[in-house]
Parts: C-alpha cells; structure tokens; sequence
C-alpha cells in the first residue's frame, strides 16, 4: 500500500462538519484519520464513551457520523461495542446482515485510562474484533480540565491546580498503551497527528484490519486544557514525538517497533514551554521540575527502544 | 403436547432462553442467578443452541453489551441477581430511553448492607423507576412461562423487561414444570425484525444523542407512553400464551377474593405460603383472600382497585423497604391506586422476609386475624419475623 494523502483525502468523508469541537481541538481531527483508514466499501459501527467527542458530534437530532454510531455512558464504550460485534457474529451466521461491518471504539482519556478501563480491558481479553481508539488529551476536558491518570506529572488541572503549596500533578502518567500490550492483543500502537498522517493512518489501517482486539493511543492536544492557541496544535505534536515525550511506536503480535527515532532528541522544554499547563515550572526555582521530566522521559525512550531491541 | 419435567426456575429460564435462541447473551456470575448462564453455557458447548455468549467483566458490562447488540439489532438478554443488577443501575435507564427490547430474567436477593444472598425484593425494588416492564413469578412454571412472554412484550412497546424469580426459593426448588416443545416456543416468539437497527442495509442508525433543553422531556415523555400502552400488550400477549398453553395470566392473580372482606396483596414466592393461609381460614368461613401482583411495572391500579371492591382491609406485604418512613414500594404504589376511591379499603402495610427471613403459614394467619379483628389499626407500617429484644421471631 502506498499511502498517497491527497488521494487519500478524496475519499468520503466519513465524520463531517458542523460538530461543536473546538478550533484546534485534536478529537476530531483523530476521528476523521482513523475513520478515513477504512476501505469505502466497508461498513462502521462506532461506540463513543462520553466524553467532549460525543456531546459535540451528536447533539440530538444531529450527528457528524455516516456511519452507525452508539453512545451509551462513561464507562462502557468498549462493553457496549463488544455486545455490538456479538450481534454482528450472530446475525451473519444466520445471515441477516450482508455487509462487512467494521466496529469501533473510541475514548477520551478519562473515558480509556479511569473510568473505562474495566470494560476496556474485558474486550481486549476477550480478543473482541473491534479497534479500541483513544484520543488522549490528558485530563477530563469535558468537565472542566480535571487531572486524569493520564495527566502528566506537574500539569496544572482543576483537581491538581498549582498554588503555593502545589505545584501541580504530583503522580507520572499511567502507561496505557504498554498496559493494553499486556493484553498480549494483536495490535497496540501509539500515534499523533504528523506531517502528512501517514503514521496515525497506516496503524488505523493495521488496526480496521487485523482480526481480533487492537488498540490505538493518539495524542490529541486540547487547546482549552493545554493553554495553547489552535494553530499550534500540529507544533506541539511534533514537540511531543521530537521531545520523545510520546513516541511514536507499534506492538505487532508482541514485536516492538519504534516507528520515529528523531535525528536530534530535543529537550523536554521545547515541548512544556508552548503550553500553559507547565508554565509553572519555568518559573526562577522550579528548575528540578524540568530535570525531572527530562530524566523520567530519557528512561522511558531507554527502556523503548529497548524492547524493539535498537541499540 | 406438552413436556413433563421437573427443574429449579434457574433451569426453567436457561430452558426457555436455548428455546428462544435470542442472538446474544451477555452475562456475570452472581449468586444466584448465575446458574443461568452455566446451564446456557452448557447448551452452548454440546452445540444445542445458536446464540452468542459474551462473558463480560462486570454487570455493568453485561447490561452495556446488551444494549450494543439490541441497538445492532439482535434479541440481547442477560440474568443478574442484587449488586449485579445494582451495578447495572446506570445502563438499566439508558436502555429503556433507546427503546431497546432487552429482556432479562432477574433473580431477586437483597442488596448488600450487610451483604446477604439470600431472597427479597429490594434489588428489583430499586429499579422499578428505570422505565422497565417487571414481570414477578411465584414457581418455576411462572418463571418460564413469563420469561417467554416478554420477548414478545418487550418488541413490542420498545420497552426492556425484568422477569423476576425468587432466589433460591424458586431459583434452585426443582419442581413440576410443563414445557413447551421447541417449535411452539420459536413459532411464538417469532422474527425479530426491528424497524431500524445499526446493521441494517444501506441504513445507518444512531443510538444514545446528547439531548438538551429542548429535547429531553419528550423522550421522556415517549417512554411515559409507551408504558402506558404497554398494559393492552400484556394482555394480548397473555392471551396469546394461554391458547398455546392453555395457562392464562393477568396483571395479577386473584385467590378467594370473590366474596373476600379482607385481604392480603403480595408479590412472588410467598403467594403459596399465603394461599395456604387463606385455605385454613377459609375452612373455619373467614372471608379472606389474597391477590398476587404479577406485573408491577406498569402497576395495574384500574384493574386492582376494581379487585378491591368490597374488601375492609388489606395488608400489603412487601419484601423490600423503600426507606420513606411510610411503608414499602408495593404499599405506596396500592394506597396511590385506591386513594380516588369513594369506599377504599383500610390499608396496612407489612415489611417481611428481607434477606431470606421466612415467612410462615402461622403468621399469615396472624395477619388475617389481626384484620379480621380490627387490632391496632392505626399502625400502618409494620414489620413482621424481627426478633424482639430477647431473640423471639
């Protein structure tokens, strides 16, 4: 497959404008790359979790889906798609549907890492056929920016605010997408919006058609929760991959590979310093913040390249 | 012709569901309706039924997953018993508001406080404001009977339904049952083709929007409806079962209650405790009888008010409390039904049997003969089998 944007580009688009997401928001721009992923002819069923996504793109009585689409709660996007894919298994052997269905999932980080987690984990056990996708913006936004587990150490949110006797989140970023790999499901892969998508569609690819539980982890800024202006946001992904503080890799049938090293591994500042979340930690003082981000994001991309065995 | 056999209710709902074959079965263990999904478990392996079994994680899931595959457009059912259904409590309201015909046999127990596995209502109890049909069942018969009806129910008004069995008492008591052969079952129920559903051809559906201001209270009030309407498909639906059974059921049954002057209203299991109560006393000409609630949800206040007439008293038992410092869910709902009365009975209510306490012929009698002889009226909330402060029942 040679990936070709501009044709890729041309294709229907299967979520279409007029939803209510932010200017710079990354949800949206994760749910049109993953679903443009999908071969035309194929068929979607997709399960949201509750989440800003959902209250923005299906506001009754309109929806920015072609496709079928679900919302049921918070916690259950993945339980609810598995019974969706049950149905799917069943009516095809007694053949009562025709088409090939592809089902999807998709979370904000609240809705992945926290509250959905356990129905999370029960479909990727059950090796359920579907395409778990979370758009990672690092805290519940959709209440008002409170911290997650997924909130990175010293990020000024809601429920973990800065003050004098605060200096933020006191607790690292859950892991996930390792947790996920520990699944031992398929396909597990971490992307975010780059350059011409093609990572984040080629692993969509992978994912829509790899048979059984897979999943995909993608940074998706948010300008509200970040403090950042929506034309940064293709900046600050990049920060993310060049800074290595989210890299870009993929777990096929358990094989590690690192899909960006980057020529120069830039310091974890230039990813911080565009966003209002940290602005604290440049503050005269607080220096050992950023050496300890800096010394906690060099021995994560160790141990990384680690297990895909690049020396 | 119909099937001699003998089965606890456990195995009469799991009997029923591999007669049904509903498309997809999700479920959790809990004790004790989990023998439900062992014994289909079991059917599934020896390949005597075709229907996909998820085992979930959680209760919550299994009533999420159930959603999903009623949404896709498949007969989805589950079975759960107390803090399954508990934990189901948030989906439980989500899917009666997507009309969604999810049928699911409840097995009842207490609610954990202290923790208990053994019957009463309150976890049913708790739900019967989630815009589900409640169907209750005193045997086995009933259990299987009411568990096949329901589909038809439930497609029908686009509302979910709990068919509820007492556990233990009836989930695990094997006793006589008549089964219906597969056919009559499966001809029954029919196909189900659901008018949209997220599979359909060519036609995408979406299921669970974000409703605002302007939008809420009509889908709300749709439900409203649908309940409403949903009293005329019992019937027929009941109407239906009897000429291929030859067993009839109403909103609720009415036990010597012809000439009754007072009476005794209760739901489920210890209908036969009381009816044998009824027999002793009737035996010595007391006028007593008793009505058993069958369908709680929507509650029949028409027909039962009209049941009512002529009775002096009535003892409501219910067996879960509601908390609200004037009685029980089953009570509030019967004195709600007769207050527009001109000659209303007088209404007392009794809680009993909570966590599996039981309940005896004797104190049934006691309970008549109380109203039989007008003894402490006024006290219209009672508990009945508590220990006094010396331990006596």
């Amino acid at each position: 497959m040679i990936y070709k944007f501009k044709d890729e580009l041309e294709k229907k688009e299967r979520f279409v404008g007029g939803h209510r997401l932010c200017a710079g928001c990354g949800a949206g721009i994760a749910v049109r790359s993953v679903l443009r992923a999908l071969d035309e002819g194929d068929r979607a069923v997709i399960s949201n979790a509750t989440s800003c996504l959902e209250v923005s793109s299906f506001m009754y009585p309109y929806t920015s889906y072609e496709d079928s689409y679900i919302h049921s709660a918070f916690a259950n996007a993945a339980a609810t798609c598995s019974g969706a894919a049950a149905a799917y298994e069943g009516l095809k052997k007694k053949n009562k549907v025709k088409e090939n269905f592809k089902f999807i999932t998709i979370g904000g980080d609240g809705g992945t890492y926290d509250i959905g987690f356990q129905a999370l984990s029960g479909a990727m056990e059950r090796n359920t056929d579907m395409v778990y996708v979370c758009y990672d913006n690092e805290a519940y936004m959709n209440t008002g920016i409170q911290r997650s587990s997924s909130t990175p150490k010293f990020a000024d949110a809601t429920t973990s605010p800065t003050g004098t006797m605060s200096y933020g989140k006191t607790q690292n970023k859950k892991d996930l997408t390792e947790i996920i790999a520990a699944h031992n499901v398929p396909y597990v892969a971490q992307s975010t919006f780059i350059g011409n998508f093609k990572d984040l569609h080629e692993k969509a690819y992978k994912a829509h058609y790899t048979k059984g539980a897979c999943f995909l982890n993608i940074l998706s800024p948010c300008p509200r929760g970040w403090g950042y202006e929506a034309d940064k946001l293709p900046e600050i992904c990049k920060k993310a991959v060049d800074t290595c503080v989210w890299p870009m890799y993929e777990i096929e049938y358990g094989e590690w590979t690192v899909n960006y090293i980057p020529r120069k591994k830039l310091p974890v500042e230039e990813f911080l310093s565009m966003q209002g979340r940290f602005s604290h930690m440049f503050k005269p003082g607080n220096e050992w913040m950023i050496e300890e981000v800096q010394s906690y994001v060099d021995i994560k991309w160790e141990k990384l390249l680690d297990k895909a065995n690049i020396k | 012709m119909t099937i001699k056999e003998r089965m606890s209710g456990n195995e009469a709902v799991a009997y029923a569901m591999k007669q049904i074959e509903p498309d997809v079965m999700a479920a959790f263990p809990i004790t004790p309706s989990t023998e439900i999904p062992q014994y289909f478990s079991k059917y599934l392996a020896n390949g005597l039924v075709n229907t996909e079994f998820i085992a979930v994680e959680s209760e919550h899931s299994a009533m999420s997953a159930c959603m999903g595959a009623s949404a896709a457009g498949a007969r989805a059912t589950t079975a759960t018993s107390s803090a399954g259904l508990a934990y189901m409590w948030e989906i439980l309201y989500v899917v009666s508001a997507s009309r969604l015909p999810v049928v699911m046999a409840v097995v009842n127990r207490a609610l954990s406080g202290p923790i208990n596995i053994n019957n009463d209502h309150s976890d049913s109890m708790g739900a019967r404001d989630s815009g589900w049909i409640q169907l209750y069942s005193e045997t086995n018969q009933e259990v299987y009977d009411n568990y096949i009806q329901a589909y038809l129910i439930a497609e029908a008004t686009r509302l979910p339904v709990m068919v509820c069995q007492d556990g233990f008492i009836t989930s695990h008591g094997v006793s006589n049952i008549e089964l219906l052969e597969d056919k009559k079952v499966k001809d029954f129920v029919g196909d189900y083709v659901p008018e949209n559903y997220m599979l359909k051809e060519n036609s995408p559906m979406m299921a669970g929007p974000f409703a605002t201001i302007p939008y809420y209270m009509e889908i709300k009030r749709a439900q409203a409806e649908a309940m409403n309407t949903s009293y005329e498909v019992i019937e027929k639906v009941a109407t239906a079962f009897a000429s291929l059974s030859g067993r009839s059921y109403s909103f609720f049954e009415e036990y010597m209650m012809e000439d009754a002057e007072v009476a005794i209203i209760i739901i489920s299991s210890s209908a036969g405790t009381a009816k044998e109560a009824v027999n002793i006393l009737r035996g010595e000409g007391k006028k007593v009888g008793l009505i058993k609630i069958r369908v709680f949800r929507p509650f029949p206040k028409e027909r039962l008010t009209e049941a009512l007439k002529g009775v002096n008293i009535v003892s409501v038992m219910d067996k879960a409390d509601s908390y609200s410092g004037i009685g029980g869910p089953l009570y509030s709902d019967v004195k709600n039904s007769l207050y527009d009365e001109p000659n209303k009975p007088h209404v007392i209510n009794y809680i009993y049997g909570l966590g599996g306490r039981d309940i005896k012929v004797e104190e049934f009698i006691h309970i008549f003969n109380d109203m039989i002889n007008g003894t402490d009226l006024d006290d219209t909330y009672r508990y009945i089998g508590v220990r006094d402060k010396r331990g006596n029942i």
